[in-house]
């Protein structure tokens, strides 16, 4: 193999699957990366690690997929000392080739080649009536909570939303002893059935779903598909205290709870793409703006490479999948050669991976219609209890139909979340009183910093 | 009122002790700042927008709705700081 002239300098940002197997594809080949992430500890959040101090067994931690946490965490293990790992280290804002971090109180520029954004996702959140309260949590949350503290977010808990973590999230509950007091799907069931032979494409994982539902069912907990999130009553200082849906038979339905976890599916976390200048693309799937990737994960921008649910949601394995084929399309770019089977043998899995990830949102589609519906007092932005019926008036009185617009006009997706938890929702808002097609409405631009900073490091970063 | 979170593995390690609003109170070595205040109390702080008491709610560090504030005025993010001993918590 002939010997490249020189070694790019690569920055991954992510030490989730996706950061982890790309960090390991550029380290097999001889670089040196340099691997940025936020948490103390690797594997991001479908793999983190409990603290050090902790006993519980893989087993017991992470299920069905033990196996595939214990290989990510030995396999990270393995390049520590071949890579420079910044734990704990926030990238929150991107000039030219250079990657702004922060670590404590220390801001530090970092000039790379090329970037591998494996940046992962949060939870995607339609509100409703009282999702401000305390004790209501995103699902991954709720899972948090159990995975790295062997904690319950409550005595009673209420799962709430769509998508297979709500399943999976009740289960783990369900076996480590907390109270699982309803699962309320907005799903009807008969899109499952639907979607099915696009969820045959990973039977395997189709069978763990299935039977995380059974176990489910075997212990008695209330499964409701179909429903229509209605409120989550309660007290402005105790918290939530129920839950109220309208059954798919038009009943009203009332789960007295102590704590609601929360979401539906994934949004991935896009703002480092955005200040990278990545194209975007509406994707009238799943209703969102995706950035623009090609099969292997190059962007739109030269130096730049996503991978992971950061940029498409497949999920654990499918972040790891891409991770590698990410870093050796960035190889393959850099005058490495020699990775052309393996970059066919994992695009060709992805595809699958991609057939199961589109039957998953047909089979639990985003509740769009909900936002047409929501009262006009429902708070839509939690960080500044901005309701649905000032971003109404602000697209019908002020013509704010344009989602940044409407920001500056009504401050929704200003807050501290910067618009990760009210954005999509936002949109889906606006798009419906205004009457255009959501698209048109756009999304919140990323800005830096992506989190909010010390103002010790601003001053350093001013210096 | 009684703690929000309910510990169900990992108990037996050793306890430290740190104050909630001038009370003395006891989390596990391990714990984030959340899990030590949320198995004690039922809120993290109050929001500034008068609509009461908030908890978190992303627990990854994205969401932003659980900072808090120590007597002597620094803000940490409870769900990515570890709880330590002393830690003096005003809500």
């Amino acid at each position: 193999m002939a010997k490249p002239r020189a070694m790019p300098r690569v920055i991954i940002v992510g030490a989730g699957p996706a950061g982890v197997r790309a960090a390991e594809a550029l380290v097999q080949a001889g670089l040196r990366p340099v691997v940025v992430d936020e948490g103390r500890r690797d594997g991001g959040q479908i793999y983190r690690r409990q603290p050090e101090s902790f006993r519980r067994p893989y087993a017991a931690l992470y299920g069905s997929e033990a196996g595939r946490a214990e290989a990510l965490h030995r396999s990270f293990e393995a390049l520590r000392d071949r890579i420079d790992y910044r734990p704990e280290t926030l990238a929150w804002g991107l000039w030219e080739n250079e990657l702004q971090v922060l670590s404590g109180a220390r801001v530090e520029a970092l000039r790379f080649d090329r970037l591998i954004i494996a940046s992962g996702a949060t939870d995607r959140l339609m509100p409703l009536p009282g999702w401000h309260r305390a004790g209501v949590f995103s699902l991954g949350a709720a899972q948090i909570a159990l995975k790295a503290q062997a904690a319950a977010i409550g005595r009673r808990v209420v799962f709430l939303g769509t998508g297979p973590l709500l399943y999976l999230v009740a289960a783990q509950y369900l076996k480590a002893g907390a109270g699982v007091a309803a699962v309320l799907d907005t799903a009807p069931f008969q899109l499952r059935l639907k979607a099915l032979p696009r969820l045959l494409a990973r039977p395997a994982v189709l069978a763990k779903g299935l039977a995380l539902v059974a176990r489910l069912r075997r212990a008695g907990v209330a499964l409701h598909s179909g429903v229509t999130p209605l409120e989550i009553a309660g007290d402005p200082e105790s918290g939530a205290a129920a839950v109220t849906v309208r059954s798919r038979a038009g009943e009203t339905l009332t789960t007295p709870c102590d704590a609601v976890a929360l979401g539906y599916h994934l949004r991935p976390e896009t703002q480092l793409a955005d200040l990278a200048r990545c194209a975007f693309r509406f994707d009238a799937e799943t209703r969102q703006w995706l950035p623009v990737i090609d099969r292997d994960g190059r962007s739109s921008v030269e130096t730049v490479y996503l991978a992971g649910d950061g940029a498409r949601l497949l999920g654990a394995d499918g972040a790891e999948a891409a991770g590698r084929l990410a870093a050796l399309a960035l190889l393959a770019d850099t005058g490495h050669a020699g990775f052309d089977a393996e970059m066919a043998r994992l695009r060709r899995r992805l595809q699958q991976m991609d057939r199961f990830r589109r039957g998953l949102a047909a089979a639990f589609p985003w509740p769009a219609a909900a936002a047409q519906t929501l009262p006009d007092e429902t708070v839509v932005c939690r960080c500044e209890t901005i309701t649905a019926g000032t971003l109404r008036s602000a697209a019908r009185e002020l013509g704010a139909c344009e989602l940044n617009r409407s920001k500056a006009l009504t401050r929704v997706g200003m807050g501290r979340c910067q618009g990760r938890y009210c954005g999509h929702a936002a949109a889906e808002i606006v798009a419906a009183a205004a009457g255009v097609p959501l698209e048109q409405v756009g999304r919140l631009r990323g800005q830096a910093p992506v989190k909010p900073l010390p103002i010790e490091a601003t001053a350093e970063a001013a210096a | 009122m009684t703690g929000r979170f309910v510990r169900l593995d990992e108990t037996d390690r050793p306890q430290l002790a740190f104050s909630i609003d001038g009370h003395p109170v006891n989390a596990l070595e391990g714990d984030s700042l959340l899990v030590a205040m949320l198995t004690q109390t039922g809120r993290l702080r109050r929001s500034e927008f008068g609509d009461g008491a908030r908890a978190g709610f992303c627990l990854m560090g994205a969401c932003q709705d659980c900072w808090v504030w120590t007597e002597t005025g620094e803000r940490l993010r409870a769900c990515t700081t570890p709880v330590a001993r002393g830690l003096r918590i005003i809500t």
